[in-house]
């Protein structure tokens, strides 16, 4: 156990934990941030993603001691009352099927939107594809990240 | 409806005690009580379904009593209450029904059959609400009923335009007589049914507060990791647990029917745990079996002749006669569902009382699993219902609901069975694998004269394999069609489509072959063998027209499928590309359906367009094999599925129709597979009989 010091969505949390535990499990057990899902746990769906210090993170493969003193945004941190672009256009384009991987999308748009706020296809299917939806909403979910780079969906 | 989040049946109860509105003052219509002379507090039905509330300030609750998996029946199935009640629809809420076979009748979610199986009682149970609503308002104001009409969750009495809202009306409506027959809205005059309505739960998905059954947690539950045999029917001989015992957090480590258990205060120490367990597998019957075994197996019972579901003409008889003959086989593998969500079940059995929270599609099994391990009487066994993070078939098994009951009995304390993906993956029910013999002929006109089409499937069950195989649509005057079981012991069920998946694939390559070998168009082909068929040909038409069929680019090639199912109609155009260095690009895929009246237009293509990727994925990578009785796929890295840069633009169209609502959620899966294949070939002239496509056997791939 080690002494782990984290800034949660604007909060500072220190707890006594695993530092090998991944931080998924530190958010959804402890923290009950649950909108962060488990699915695959080696980091190829994309469906635990979360911003660390403003970086893509696959939550599922990162333990607390890599990231020990980091700036963590989960999707319940995204925004206040569902305001950012990005959660306005995904209910416009009604993507969410089941929904389950949408809160890694968003996460992962939402980083992309930051980097490049007006992405093209090209680089919309470069980012997006590192998280899978089995529901098949690829096809809106783009629509969605257009809207939201277009300042619709506001 | 507007920031409407589903409440679970017992919040709900809760809130309506605290409250005072609701279920203590609220009146309520135990719907298939139409003819019933009693109302009840507490709902006791007789072959009922799905209930109404409406509490003092106006809201409705519809209960929904099927399952939501994503297909947004926490949004459609109010639609049509709403419609007839002539609800205001922002004034409407959603409430997720726990388990009650006595108040909904079934409730297993599947089969494309939310809609078309609740549609005419949910229109009644609205209509009733709102003729009982009316007849209030016209007592209160002592005026015939037939001088009020209702109207945005009010009663307006027409001549004085007096009104009096839904929730001024409660007391009075629930000391009135149920009324037996109810008049229903004209379709004409619909203002819900048919709009595309917002999901009452979209911003629940796009903030993190939608609870899914992984994520409901009990207060004081334990995390239950489970080790099951690799090899399937296996058992354990011994463990050791030494190891698995000294990891923080670990509590339990228990033997249970299906394996070994670790149950730990959180999920880490859980995962740790199992993964320490040492374990010796008694291996069983199929330690041996490969999927080349499975193969050879079905391969080799296709020469026995099978049971016969179709016998049309004489067919072996007229086959040989003709000169213009054709034959093919085609291969199909084992699929699993793969949802994203990993299943996942909460239990708590105590001395009297056993209660379980599941995504399930089948909480009747659920139940069932509850009563027999914990020896309780039915009522004692409560089912609640949780969100499912997709399904598509899996859950409609519940082996993962008796790991965890079995695990809280012999605990007794609050368990949640936690699968990760490469067990989820690893000890699925999968569609079964096929092998078709086909064979036809052609007449001097080029029309096909003969079909005869085997089927051998890796299971014992027909149902898993037959599904659109008789149902052959084309007007060949002689046809049979037989299948062979096998008695493999893999697990199999129902994958989205279960065995339309592999007829509509075999049916729809076939007939591609035998326009090409008498050298038709594809789709005139079709159109002319179709005639019988007016809802085939129309989506037919309607795909083949929005698609420009025949007058696709330079470079870019066109396949057709069609098939019928779960009483709907589909069809698919796929245009696929060939660039210069023969790499080839699946560019669109354009696809109508014919499912009677809509009630939520988007809906309905949310759901075509999910249909069309889960079928691309099977066609280009899926395929769950088998070595030493072991599944040799653990993860997405080899059981792939489609990602967004390979994701083609998908067109949807709904032939507009006034018949009754039919299936949606599976049924562009069978046509979609066929249409690429029928593309490719058109493409580079070579014929992919065998799925997923394996490229590299072909000399082409994709960009």
């Amino acid at each position: 156990m080690a002494k782990i010091t984290l800034t949660i969505n604007g909060q500072k949390t220190v707890l006594d934990q695993d530092p090998d535990m991944p931080l998924l499990w530190l958010l959804r057990d402890s923290l009950n941030l649950t909108g962060t899902k488990y699915s695959c746990g080696m980091g190829i769906c994309g469906a635990c993603t979360v911003h660390v210090d403003g970086e893509l993170t696959k939550s599922c493969i990162t333990s607390l001691s890599e990231v020990n003193g980091s700036k963590i945004i989960t999707i319940e941190g995204l925004s206040k009352d569902n305001v950012h672009p990005l959660q306005k256009a995904w209910q416009e384009q009604e993507v969410s099927q089941c929904g389950y991987c949408q809160p890694g999308q968003i996460m992962t748009a939402a980083a992309l939107l930051a980097n490049n706020p007006n992405p093209s296809d090209k680089a919309i299917d470069e980012t997006m594809s590192s998280v899978l939806c089995r529901c098949g909403t690829y096809q809106r979910i783009r629509s969605a990240i257009h809207l939201a780079a277009s300042g619709g969906g506001k | 409806m507007s920031n409407v989040s589903p409440i679970n049946r017992r919040d709900f109860i809760k809130l309506s005690a605290t409250t005072g509105i609701g279920l203590v003052i609220g009146f309520h219509l135990p719907f298939k009580s139409l003819l019933a002379i009693e109302r009840i507090e507490t709902p006791q039905f007789f072959t009922p379904n799905v209930w109404l509330s409406i509490d003092q300030s106006g809201i409705a609750t519809v209960t929904v009593s099927r399952c939501e998996m994503g297909q947004k029946i926490w949004t459609s199935l109010p639609m049509i209450v709403a419609e007839e009640l002539e609800a205001d629809w922002s004034r409407v809420r959603v409430t997720q029904g726990d388990f009650n076979r006595s108040a909904y009748g079934s409730q297993t979610t599947g089969g494309s059959a939310s809609i078309r199986t609740s549609y005419d009682n949910l229109r009644k149970a609205g209509a009733v609400a709102r003729e009982m609503l009316i007849a209030a308002a016209a007592e209160i104001w002592d005026v015939p009923a037939s001088s009020c009409r209702a109207e945005n969750s009010t009663v307006m009495h027409v001549s004085s335009q007096k009104k009096l809202d839904y929730g001024e009306l409660v007391e009075t409506a629930s000391r009135l007589k149920v009324p037996g027959e109810v008049p229903l809205k004209d379709p004409e005059n619909f203002k819900i049914i048919g709009k595309s309505i917002k999901s009452v739960d979209a911003e629940t998905r796009v903030d993190g507060s939608a609870i899914f059954g992984y994520d409901f947690q009990l207060p004081g539950v334990l995390i239950a990791a489970v080790e099951h045999c690799p090899v399937f029917g296996g058992k354990v001989k011994q463990f050791d647990d030494t190891v698995a015992k000294l990891v923080p957090g670990v509590k339990h480590v228990v033997q249970i029917k299906s394996g070994v258990a670790v149950v730990a205060d959180n999920t880490w120490a859980s995962l740790q745990g199992r993964k320490a367990l040492k374990i010796t597998w008694d291996e069983g019957s199929n330690a041996h079996l490969s999927s080349e075994e499975i193969s050879r197996t079905i391969r080799e019972n296709s020469r026995d002749r099978g049971t016969v579901i179709r016998d049309d003409g004489k067919p072996q008889k007229v086959l040989t006669g003709t000169e213009n003959k054709h034959k093919a086989v085609y291969e199909l593998p084992y699929l699993d569902h793969a949802p994203m969500e990993p299943l996942n079940c909460t239990a708590d059995v105590r001395d009297d009382s056993c209660e379980i929270w599941v995504s399930t599609q089948r909480p009747s099994r659920a139940h069932r699993a509850g009563m027999e391990i914990t020896g309780l009487p039915a009522k004692s066994v409560k089912v609640h219902i949780q969100l499912m993070g997709g399904a598509f078939g899996r859950r409609l098994y519940n082996d993962y609901v008796w790991d965890a009951v079995e695990i809280s009995k012999i605990l007794r304390v609050p368990v949640k069975v936690i699968r990760t993906r490469d067990e989820d993956l690893q000890h699925g029910f999968y569609r079964p694998a096929s092998y078709h013999k086909v064979r036809g002929s052609l007449d001097t006109k080029g029309y096909p004269n003969v079909w005869i089409h085997r089927i051998s499937g890796s299971c014992p069950y027909e149902g898993l394999l037959t599904m659109g195989a008789a149902e052959m649509p084309y007007a060949i005057p002689n046809v049979q069609v037989d299948y062979v079981t096998s008695d493999i012991t893999i697990p199999v069920g129902a994958w989205r489509s279960v065995s339309h998946t592999q007829n509509a694939f075999v049916n729809e390559c076939f007939i591609d072959e035998l326009a090409e070998i008498a050298g038709k168009d594809p789709y005139r082909f079709r159109r002319d063998l179709l005639q019988e068929h007016p809802r085939l040909l129309g989506v037919l038409d309607l795909a083949a027209k929005k698609a420009g069929w025949g007058k696709q680019r330079n470079g870019h090639y066109q396949g057709i499928a069609v098939h019928a199912s779960f009483h709907s109609y589909a069809a698919v155009v796929s245009e696929v590309s060939v660039d210069t260095k023969g790499n080839l690009n699946i560019d669109k895929i354009i696809c109508a359906i014919d499912c009677g009246t809509v009630v939520n237009p988007d809906g309905v293509k949310s759901q075509m367009e999910g249909g069309v990727v889960l079928a691309l994925t099977a066609a280009l990578y899926g395929a769950i094999t088998f070595k030493n009785g072991r599944v040799q796929q653990s993860n997405y890295h080899n059981y792939k599925l489609l990602k967004m840069k390979n994701m083609p633009r998908v067109e949807t169209f709904i032939v507009p129709s006034t018949k009754s609502p039919t299936g949606v959620g599976e049924v562009l899966v069978p046509p979609t597979p066929p249409a690429l294949i029928n593309a490719i070939s058109a493409a580079t002239g070579k014929r992919i009989r065998k799925l997923p496509i394996r490229t590299g056997d072909y000399g082409f791939s994709f960009r």
